[in-house]
């Protein structure tokens, strides 16, 4: 019995935008199953007396003050962009 | 009597006025060059590290406690994952689980009733970019992006249109008197979506809702409301059925127009943003922050009833605009009787603001020359009348009302000798006027009032001049 259906798969690589093939739906169902296995080892841990946390670093409460420091040029800023227009970064039209 | 209930609820999103970003040192100012403001960690470049702004963390704890939220005192922050071009990590930096408030209400009053408005949470998070559509693809300027943002969701006890503009009005006071936000719509630093359905009177069951967009002002939310439960009480009227939808308002229609129907619920992927450290709030940092919050709307409204002896209404409509009640304090300060000057901001005042859509402080108006000028009213120096030429003047152009009352020679008649000239002058030209009167005509002497006003250009003092009139027809 599979842990994860082809369906999930599908609907998971819908979310992250990748496209892939019946053969590619095929081949990860079978990876991710055996990574969702993988993690499930940790089920044989006895976490009874262990807080949840949400990070896991002790760390707490690092901040900034409200300060302005300098921005990156312009012209950096859209150093990378494949396609600029009038200062602005232009994409595939999104309406 | 409706068969229906109208469910509202309102998610706002206001921006913090913070000097820099949320989790980088990009300013935050409005209205700069595009992409001016930006650098690799709201640019959401890979392998930099975001750290959260103390500032932006109390403003949004200062505006909680002011709407009455409870504080979370363990906190941290969540990924929310999705595409779209102005997103530039493909995940917004948000809290899920633990907001900043939880469990908070707001009072208003519609007709004269008060209620009491839930406020399920308030979080904080990063604001998008702004993209704009051309017709051969879109554009996208990251300045915003990062800006602090709030976003603060009411509880679904809204039954009116009418309530949800109440409920906006009194939110927006409050977060302006807490001095977080500048709440301005027209820059997007406040905005607002609409969730709306309806069910019939008694269900307990929620009907299906659709959400409102594209609100760009109260009035709009209002409308928009109120077409939308129309249609949706037609529809089912007519056998039809609400499908979960997202719909946008449209100004110049005033309907509805549908953007997308929903299927199924948007999955977000939310997880601890492994980023950024949890949040730990002590109660010191929380009484630190209350003890920042100033006097709010309500507080202020009881004030000026109790120390000004304002009636409650003129007192609920200074204090809605924190700019407003700021001015009427500096007046009385001025020695402004607080009444007349209450009256004259909620009259020749706003109807100035309300014509050409401006706030007070962006007219060269002062309180102290207000102040002034109704201390020249009192004192007889000049009418009401020719105050309103010296107010003119004063919120177009600015200047003393002294000065201004001097340069246009509006320096009010009191003469006795000086009026009676004007009295005499204008009886013996209506004898008509004077028979209407004695026949018992009463109103002859108001056109004989006018008359004199008119001969003297408004400056006659007008108490004088009855008082004149009458004495002078007693004798013919």
């Amino acid at each position: 019995m599979s842990r994860i259906s082809k369906d999930q798969v599908k609907h998971v690589a819908h979310l992250a935008r990748l496209s892939v093939s019946e053969e590619e739906v095929d081949m990860f169902t079978e990876q991710l199953d055996a990574i969702i296995g993988f993690a499930e080892e940790l089920n044989e841990l006895d976490t009874e007396n262990i807080e949840p946390t949400t990070h896991v670093l002790e760390l707490k409460n690092v901040l900034r003050e409200d300060t302005v420091r300098e921005s990156v040029s312009r012209e950096d800023a859209l150093k990378n962009a494949p396609e600029q227009r009038d200062g602005q970064f232009k994409v595939p039209k999104a309406f | 009597m409706s068969k229906f209930e109208t469910v509202i609820g309102l998610e706002v999103h206001v921006e913090l006025k913070t000097n820099s970003k949320i989790f980088c040192g990009c300013s935050t100012d409005f209205g700069a060059p595009s992409n001016s403001h930006t650098c690799p960690i709201c640019l959401g470049h890979p392998g930099v590290l975001p750290v959260l702004n103390k500032e932006a963390v109390d403003f949004s704890m200062r505006a909680a406690m002011a709407l009455n939220c409870e504080i979370n005192r363990e906190q941290y922050f969540d990924r929310k994952n999705y595409f779209y071009p102005d997103n530039p990590k493909a995940y917004q930096i948000s809290q899920l689980d633990k907001p900043i408030g939880e469990h908070g209400w707001i009072e208003i009053e519609v007709n004269g009733e008060k209620k009491k408005i839930g406020i399920t949470r308030l979080h904080l998070e990063e604001d998008a970019g702004k993209s704009t559509h051309a017709a051969d693809g879109s554009l996208v300027d990251l300045n915003r992006q990062g800006t602090p943002l709030m976003e603060i969701v009411s509880e679904p006890d809204i039954r009116t249109p009418e309530e949800a503009y109440a409920y906006l009005e009194k939110l927006k006071a409050i977060i302006q008197y807490t001095g977080v936000s500048d709440c301005k719509m027209e820059e997007g630093s406040l905005r607002c979506d609409a969730n709306i359905s309806i069910r019939p009177v008694g269900q307990k069951e929620f009907g299906t809702k659709t959400e409102l967009k594209n609100l760009n002002s109260f009035a709009f939310v209002q409308k928009g409301l109120e077409h939308e439960e129309k249609r949706q009480e037609e529809e089912i009227l007519n056998g039809g059925e609400i499908l979960q939808e997202t719909r946008r308002f449209d100004e110049k229609s005033n309907k509805t127009i549908l953007m997308r129907v929903k299927e199924g619920s948007d999955d977000y992927r939310y997880f601890p943003d492994p980023d950024l450290v949890r949040l730990s709030v002590s109660e010191e940092w929380i009484e630190k922050v209350r003890s920042e919050i100033p006097e709010l709307p309500d507080a202020r409204k009881a004030r000026y009833v109790s120390e000004f002896g304002l009636p409650s209404y003129d007192a609920g409509v200074l204090t809605a605009s924190i700019k407003m009640a700021d001015f009427f304090e500096e007046g009385v300060k001025e020695k402004a009787d607080p009444k007349m000057l209450s009256n004259w901001l909620m009259g020749e005042v706003s109807a100035f603001l309300n014509n050409g859509s401006k706030e007070i402080d962006e007219t060269p108006l002062t309180p102290v020359n207000l102040a002034k000028m109704i201390k020249l009213i009192e004192d007889g120096t000049i009418s009401s009348k020719i105050a309103k030429k010296v107010f003119k003047e004063m919120i177009e152009n600015g200047g003393d009302p002294e000065t201004i009352v001097k340069e246009k020679g509006l320096v009010q008649i009191s003469d006795e000798g000086a009026i009676r000239e004007f009295v005499v002058a204008v009886l013996d030209r209506n004898p008509q006027s004077i028979e209407d009167f004695k026949n018992g005509k009463d109103k002859a002497i108001g056109f004989l009032v006018g008359q004199v006003m008119k001969e003297t250009k408004g400056k006659a003092n007008p108490p004088l001049v009855n008082k004149l009139i009458a004495e002078e027809l007693k004798k013919r």
